[in-house]
C-alpha cells in the first residue's frame, strides 16, 4: 500500500505528542512500517507544533510535505487553517473548534480571522470541526482535549475501541487512565 | 523484539546493548533524550555534567579506565568540548568511546546551523551518521567496535529529523565486553610535545586505515537503480528524502561513515552512472571530497547551504512537479513560541523594559524576552556570553553604560559557562550587574536537573550549589535575591543595584511554572465592570490575557494565578 500520512497540529502544550505516540503504537500492531516525527525544544513553548505520523509497507521520510496529508488532526482552529497546503486532494481535516489567540492577536497587531471553517470549506476542503474542549471538560479536564480528538479520528482507522483503550492504558499515568478513556469515548461518539 | 523508538532512544538502546557503562552529557536540543533514555537503564551510570567540556573529559576518563563510555551534546555544545576533542583524537582510547552530537538544520531550537562534520575532519576522528532509529541502534553498537579496533573516539552524528523521529527498531540483549584493564602508558596519554609529536603520525596512519575500512564497511552501501543516467550520493535524513522521491529509480550510494569518506567506492559508483548528484544538508562536505578525488558531482549549486531538506524540496530540485493543497487567501497570524503563563521570567523582563535597561541575554527559555511585547533582550550569542559580554560592553564604555545595562542568564547556563564570566567581572572589576534567572531547572530543553537543583539525572538527591555563596566567593559583595512575581521588589532592587558603584548579582528566584511540584494559587478573573480597557495588563505578553470587546479577559485554562498582571491594573479589576 502507499504510505498514509496523518499530521497532528496544534499549540505547544496541548498534548499533540501523546496523540502521535498513541497512534504510532496502534499502527505498529497491524504490522505497518511506521515513522513518527516530533518537535521538541523551543517550539513547544506556546508556539505552533506539528507532528507527523506516516505508515505503510515501507516508510522513508519521517516528515509529511505539502500535498501529502490524508488526515490533518488539528487541536486548534487557526492551526487547521495554517496547514491546508499540506492536505492531499481528497484529504480530510478534523479540528477542534477551540480558538487560542497567538501573540500577534493578543498584542492587537492582528485579528483572529473570522469564519475559518467556512473559508476552508470554500476551498473545497473536507473539514469536520467540533468542540473538543467542552467534551474534554465533560470528561474531567481541559487537558484531555488530545484524547477527545484521538477518539474522533479513531473512527477512520480499522481498530476496535478495546484496542485503543488498551493502548491508552499503556500510555498515560495510572491516575489519569479513567478520565482519558472517558475523553476518548466522548470523542469517538462525537 | 520490534519497537517504535525515537532516534535518540535508539542510540541509548545501542549504548545499552553494546555494554556502555558510563554516560556524561549536557542537555541540548535535539540531543537531550539520548542521555535521558540511557539513564533509565540501571546498568548504565548516567549523569548531567555542568557543560559539554566536562562531559567529554569525564567520558574520556571512563574510557581511559577501560570502560565503554558516551557523551552527548548538541552541535554548539561541540564547540565547548572542542578542546579535549582534538587531543583525545591523538591519544585514542582504552574502552570504546562515542561522542554523540546532534545538528539542527533548520534551527528548530538553535542559534546557528553549523555542520558538525567539520569537527570530525578537523580532529581526524571517524564520524558515523544514521538515517533512522534502526540504524541509530545498529550504528551505535558498531561504533564501539570501530572505536576499539582503530583506537579512536567515534563521533555519532544525529540531526533533528533522525533524533526526534520514531521508527521501528529491532532490540537485542546487552552484551558487556571483557573489561580492558587500565594500564599506565605515558607515551600514549600524556600529550606533552615530545609524546604528541609521536602520536600525530599514528593519527595519520589511522585515517589511512579508516579510509580503507570506509571502502568495505557495511555502513556505506550502494543501492541499485534502474535508471543509471544519474546516481545520487547521500547520507542521514537526506537519504530518506531521496528514497521517498525516487524510490529505486536511480542508483544511490548511501554513506553511513561520513569521515573519513571512501575513495575507490565513490569512483566506482560514479563510473557506473551518468551524472552524479550529492544530496547533503548544510555544507558540501561529501561534494568537496568527491571533487578532491576527481569525481565530478553536482551538489550545493542545486541544493544550497541553508535550512533542512524535505521530499518536496528534493523533488523540486530534480524537476519533479509537486501538487500542494489549497492555500487560504486569509493572512494567518504567526504563532511564535512565547513565555508560558505564570513564567517567572516575565516579571523581570517587564521591570527591565520599564526601566529602559539594555539587556544582554543568554541561551534558554528567557531568550523569549526578546520578542514582542517585551522586546527586552538586545543580544544573545551563546551559553555564558551575556556575562562575559556585559563586562566588555561596560569596560568599553568607560563607565557610561554600567548603570543602565544588565546581563540575564539562567541557573543552568550560569553554571555551564556564566560563572567564568562573573569571575572576570570581579577579577577585572567592571561595574556590571548580572541577573541570574534561577527557575530551579534547565527549562528550554525540557526540565533537566543541574548542579543548582539538588537532584541528579537519575532523579536522586545530591549536593546543591549555593548561588549566593558562590557569587560572594568569587568576589561579588552585592548579591540580592528577589521574587520575580513581586514587581515592586524587582523594581526597587534593580534600581539599587544599577546605581551601586561595584559589581552586583541579582538572583531572581522562582521555580519554573511547569514544574510538577509547583502549586499554583489558581486562575484569577477580570471584573468587567471595573475594567476600563486601558491594556496595562497587556504589556507583559501573557498568553492568558486577551482583550475582548475592550475588556481584559482571563483564560482560566492557562492562568496560573501568578498575580503579575494584578500589580499592573490601576483600577483593581484583576484578582481572585
Amino acid at each position: 500500500m502507499a504510505t498514509k500520512n496523518v499530521m497532528i497540529v496544534g499549540v505547544g502544550g496541548q498534548g499533540t505528542l501523546l496523540a502521535s505516540k498513541l497512534l504510532g503504537k496502534m499502527l505498529i500492531t497491524k504490522g505497518y512500517d511506521v515513522k513518527v516525527s516530533e518537535v521538541h525544544g523551543m517550539s513547544q513553548r506556546g508556539g505552533n507544533v506539528v507532528t507527523y505520523v506516516r505508515y505503510g509497507e515501507h516508510v522513508y521520510s519521517p516528515i509529511i510535505d505539502k500535498g501529502e496529508a490524508d488526515i490533518i488532526l488539528s487541536f486548534e482552529l487557526l492551526e487547521a487553517a495554517r496547514w491546508t497546503e499540506y492536505l492531499k486532494k481528497d484529504g480530510v481535516i478534523i479540528t477542534n473548534s477551540q480558538q487560542i489567540n497567538p501573540m500577534p492577536v493578543i498584542t492587537g497587531a492582528m485579528e483572529y480571522p473570522e469564519d475559518l471553517v467556512g473559508k476552508i470549506k470554500a476551498k473545497g476542503i473536507n473539514i469536520d470541526a467540533f468542540d473538543a474542549l467542552s467534551l474534554a471538560e465533560e470528561a474531567g479536564s481541559s487537558k484531555a482535549v488530545n484524547l477527545v480528538l484521538m477518539g474522533k479520528i479513531s473512527k477512520l482507522f480499522d481498530f476496535t475501541e478495546e484496542a485503543w483503550l488498551e493502548a491508552i492504558e499503556q500510555s498515560v499515568p495510572e491516575k489519569f487512565i479513567e478520565m482519558n478513556k472517558k475523553a476518548f469515548h466522548l470523542g469517538r461518539n462525537a | 523484539m520490534k519497537k517504535l523508538m525515537l532516534g535518540n532512544e535508539a542510540v541509548a538502546r545501542g549504548l545499552y546493548e553494546a555494554g556502555c557503562s558510563f554516560v556524561s552529557s549536557y542537555p541540548g536540543t535535539p540531543s537531550t533524550e539520548i542521555s535521558e533514555a540511557a539513564a533509565k537503564y540501571p546498568e548504565i551510570y548516567a549523569e548531567w555534567a555542568p557543560n559539554e567540556k566536562v562531559a567529554m573529559e569525564s567520558a574520556f576518563g571512563a574510557s581511559f579506565a577501560g570502560k565503554r563510555s558516551f557523551c552527548g551534546m548538541k552541535h554548539v555544545g561541540m564547540n565547548v568540548a572542542a578542546d579535549p576533542l582534538f587531543t583525545i583524537g591523538y591519544t585514542g582510547v582504552n574502552g570504546g568511546m562515542i561522542i554523540g552530537v546532534a545538528d539542527d538544520p533548520g534551527m528548530h531550537s538553535s542559534q546557528n546551523e553549523q555542520d558538525s562534520r567539520h569537527y570530525a575532519i578537523a580532529a581526524k576522528i571517524p564520524m558515523i551518521e544514521p538515517s533512522d532509529s534502526k540504524e541509530a541502534l545498529e550504528f551505535t553498537k558498531l561504533a564501539y567496535e570501530i572505536s576499539e579496533e582503530f583506537d579512536t573516539p567515534v563521533i555519532m552524528k544525529m540531526v533533528t529529523r533522525v533524533a526526534h523521529s520514531q521508527s521501528i527498531v529491532e532490540t537485542g540483549d546487552r552484551v558487556v565486553p571483557d573489561a580492558k584493564p587500565y594500564e599506565k602508558n605515558i607515551q600514549k596519554y600524556v600529550m606533552m610535545p615530545g609524546n604528541a609529536i609521536k602520536r600525530h603520525p599514528i593519527v595519520e596512519e589511522r585515517t589511512k586505515a579508516l579510509t580503507q575500512y570506509a571502502e568495505v564497511t557495511p555502513l556505506n552501501r550502494v543501492e541499485d537503480g534502474k535508471d543509471t543516467s544519474m546516481g545520487i550520493i547521500t547520507s542521514s535524513t537526506s537519504y530518506q528524502y531521496v528514497k521517498e522521491v525516487a524510490g529505486d529509480k536511480y542508483p544511490v550510494l548511501k554513506l553511513g561513515l561520513v569521515n573519513p569518506l571512501p575513495v575507490d567506492m565513490i569512483k566506482k559508483f560514479a563510473a557506473a552512472v551518468g551524472k552524479v548528484i550529492v544530496v547533503e544538508e548544510l555544507d558540501g562536505i561529501i561534494e568537496t571530497h568527491c571533487k578532491n578525488i576527481g569525481v565530478n558531482v553536482q551538489g550545493k549549486e542545486l541544493f544550497g547551504y541553508c535550512g533542512e531538506f524535505s521530499q518536496n524540496y528534493i523533488a523540486e530540485k530534480l524537476g519533479i512537479a509537486i501538487e500542494a493543497g489549497p492555500k487560504l487567501d486569509e493572512n494567518i497570524p504567526v504563532r511564535p513560541p512565547i513565555m508560558c503563563a505564570g513564567c517567572p521570567h516575565r516579571g523581570i523582563f517587564y521591570t527591565l523594559k520599564k526601566n529602559k535597561v539594555t539587556v544582554l541575554g543568554d541561551i534558554g527559555c528567557y531568550t523569549l524576552g526578546a520578542v514582542a511585547p517585551l522586546n527586552a533582550i538586545e543580544y544573545s550569542i551563546c551559553m555564558g556570553a551575556s556575562v562575559s559580554g556585559i563586562h566588555g560592553f561596560n569596560k568599553a564604555n568607560e563607565g557610561a553604560s554600567d548603570n543602565k545595562t544588565v546581563a540575564v542568564i539562567g541557573d543552568s547556563t550560569f553554571i555551564h559557562s556564566g560563572v567564568t564570566g562573573l569571575i572576570n567581572i570581579a577579577y577585572n572589576g567592571s561595574n556590571s550587574t548580572v541577573i541570574i534567572l534561577d527557575n530551579s531547572i534547565t527549562g528550554m530543553t525540557g526540565h533537566q536537573q543541574n548542579p543548582t537543583t539538588g537532584f541528579n539525572l537519575k532523579g536522586d538527591p545530591c549536593s546543591k550549589i549555593d548561588l549566593e555563596a558562590l557569587c560572594r566567593s568569587i568576589g561579588i559583595n552585592r548579591v540580592r535575591v528577589i521574587d520575580p512575581y513581586d514587581l515592586k521588589e524587582c523594581d526597587e532592587v534593580l534600581k539599587e543595584e544599577l546605581a551601586a558603584e561595584e559589581p552586583s548579582v541579582i538572583i531572581s528566584r522562582r521555580p519554573c511554572a511547569l514544574l510538577k511540584y509547583v502549586k499554583h494559587p489558581g486562575a484569577i478573573s477580570c471584573d468587567a465592570d471595573k475594567c476600563v480597557g486601558c491594556k496595562s495588563c497587556m504589556q507583559i505578553g501573557c498568553p492568558a490575557i486577551s482583550i475582548v470587546d475592550k475588556k481584559a479577559v482571563i483564560d482560566n485554562t492557562l492562568c496560573t494565578g501568578c498575580g503579575v498582571c494584578t500589580q499592573l491594573c490601576k483600577v483593581g479589576a484583576l484578582g481572585k
